[in-house]
């Protein structure tokens, strides 16, 4: 059968684009306001691509001005990566010792900690917000880390996956006298790696965008992440929206990056877990 | 006599060695239990004390009267007093009203998902351009979209005000700065926001259908929609309830929005459910009170997760 262009596939191609574009709007009219002069911002009908270029001076003052926004980026990337790290590493170690470790109450202990899962994170914020005032860890970063670092979800994701790894491997191991430890480090990781990858990215992207959290945990300025740093630019430069969008384009950048690099494994991972931040 | 004694020494053989493989089995079972324990224990000591713990105290505190400056010994017990102030409350009821009509985003969201990823699936070219672009609200931050939205609602300046404007509509709702509309724009955000993570879970269901029903059908005689409605639902069914019980779920958390948007205003038109305990928790500092709602919340969340567990079977045809 020759393969050739449908007519038919075409259109619905060609409505598609415009639908999809339609769809992005707001992401557009973002980035070129982010360029604008502020008198420029609300001319009608709007200038997609700005007369008046001023994107040097609208960024230099998000990032250098009054409120540094490098400073809430690096504040930002310590918190993502270290709850990323953190958060992959014992929910692999978990999931290995729930599918690959038989002990008398892992089943029981598995069960425990998927039951919590239902529990919705805002009806325990109060609570939480009393231990950590009461254990000095309110208003730090370590505090924030360590709320995102034990996510039942991740556990349950790679367990799936460590039950995948046939059981063979690991008993040929034992045999050769390896401990769990070792086929964790040396057989099993590998072989997940790809599940892995998926789960890291994903906790990257929830973590860097998380505001309720921030928000509760923080009270000083100099802690603040990139998305709190957001809210309260916005409250300050409220009648400067250029500067406003330059923030907006900063605090979506590095997802997009992200997300281009790991557009497979979140597309995938989303796709067959089904997982939602 | 000699075979029974032949006989006799197998079995007391046989017994001393199933004991002596049970001792050497039991180590290594004691051996598992302690490295399995290792293993799980970094996640297990977390949940349980961020979790657990605040879990069973937050039904404590529902029955309590106290604040964050108080010490612990302060706690004064008023029974059932923060429920009957919840139901009392107007802001509450609204909140729950609120976060009721805000179901109707997930229907209208996994329909308009629905249709785009049936197109995209089978009906397009640049396939996965097009997976990138409607997903992009999902990976962006709420707080960024929400102030963008913000500017694009603006009642006098905004874009979308002066489009209405220049079709000549003189009076366009002033959105979310209008108590009727605001509701419905950030319902609006909201179905933008989600509709790519619908159309995903959506796509990945379509490809798992098998081509031969199609092909069959296709034998018989069905029409586009015959097969729509007779193939592509039903094989769909599971992912359609997993994304209904999902969104439903979520929409009961929607809290970021109404954060940055709106603060539950213009008077109290956008309060729901996690606003109002997030505004009496940590800026009213009625504990007890917020607790209450903190209760009603895991109760809702609970009730939707148990339906989902009875009628996972009935409703779902594989």
């Amino acid at each position: 059968m020759e393969r050739r262009i449908s007519i038919r596939k075409l259109v619905m191609t060609v409505i598609s684009f415009i639908v999809s574009i339609a769809f992005l709007l707001p992401f557009f009219w973002m980035l070129s306001t982010s360029f604008k002069i502020e008198a420029d911002v609300f001319k009608f009908p709007i200038e997609w691509i700005p007369r008046t270029w001023n994107g040097i001076e609208n960024y230099k003052e998000v990032w250098l001005g009054k409120d540094p926004f490098a400073l809430y980026y690096w504040n930002s990337i310590k918190i993502t990566v270290s709850t990323t790290i953190i958060s992959v590493t014992v929910s692999a170690l978990a999931a290995y010792g729930f599918s690959k470790v038989n002990f008398s109450i892992g089943n029981f202990l598995f069960l425990i900690i998927l039951a919590t899962y239902m529990v919705p994170q805002q009806s325990i914020l109060i609570p939480q917000f009393i231990l950590y005032r009461y254990l000095g860890l309110f208003d730090s970063h370590l505090g924030l880390i360590l709320l995102g670092s034990f996510s039942v979800l991740g556990t349950f994701m790679l367990r799936q996956f460590f039950m995948g790894i046939h059981s063979d491997y690991i008993d040929a191991a034992k045999i050769d006298g390896a401990s769990h430890f070792r086929i964790f480090w040396s057989i099993a990781f590998p072989i997940v790696r790809p599940a892995i990858a998926t789960y890291a990215i994903l906790r990257f992207i929830w973590t860097w965008n998380d505001f309720q959290n921030p928000l509760i945990f923080l009270r000083s300025d100099e802690l603040y992440t990139i998305q709190l740093a957001m809210q309260k630019f916005t409250s300050l430069n409220g009648e400067f929206y250029s500067l406003i969008m330059a923030a907006a384009v900063s605090a979506i950048l590095p997802l997009i990056i992200v997300f281009i690099i790991g557009q497979k494994q979140v597309i995938e991972g989303i796709a067959l877990g089904g997982v939602k931040g | 006599m000699k075979d029974l004694s032949v006989e006799a020494k197998s079995i007391v053989e046989n017994v001393e060695f199933v004991k002596r493989k049970k001792r050497k089995k039991s180590v290594i079972e004691k051996k598992e239990n302690w490295v399995g324990f290792l293993f799980v224990s970094p996640m297990f000591i977390g949940v349980s004390v961020l979790t657990l713990l605040p879990i069973i105290a937050t039904f404590f505190l529902a029955f309590a009267d106290w604040n964050f400056i108080m010490g612990i010994q302060s706690v004064k017990w008023v029974g059932l007093d923060n429920f009957k102030a919840l139901f009392a409350n107007e802001v509450f009821i609204k909140s729950v009203l609120n976060n009721l009509l805000f179901l109707l985003t997930v229907p209208i969201c996994m329909a308009i998902s629905l249709l785009i990823s049936i197109v995209i699936d089978k009906h397009v070219y640049m396939k996965s351009y097009f997976k990138v672009a409607f997903f992009m609200p999902y990976i962006s931050s709420i707080v960024a979209i929400a102030v963008v939205w913000q500017v694009l609602f603006n009642p006098t300046e905004g874009p979308i005000n002066q489009f209405l404007f220049s079709l000549g509509i003189e009076n366009p709702p002033k959105w979310i700065a209008d108590p009727n509309f605001a509701l419905i724009s950030l319902m609006v955000i909201q179905i933008w926001a989600s509709t790519g993570f619908n159309m995903l879970i959506y796509l990945a269901g379509l490809q798992s259908i098998p081509k031969e029903l199609y092909e069959a059908a296709d034998m018989d005689g069905a029409t586009r929609w015959d097969k729509f409605k007779h193939i592509m639902l039903p094989a769909l069914s599971p992912t359609t309830f997993f994304l209904l019980i999902t969104g439903i779920i979520s929409t009961f958390k929607v809290f970021d929005l109404i954060a940055v948007l709106t603060k539950g205003g213009p008077i109290n038109s956008t309060t729901m459910l996690v606003w109002h305990l997030y505004d009496s928790a940590f800026v009213n500092l009625k504990i007890g009170y917020a607790s209450a709602i903190a209760v009603v919340l895991f109760f809702f969340v609970l009730f939707i997760t148990l339906v989902q567990w009875s009628l996972q079977k009935k409703w779902v045809n594989y």
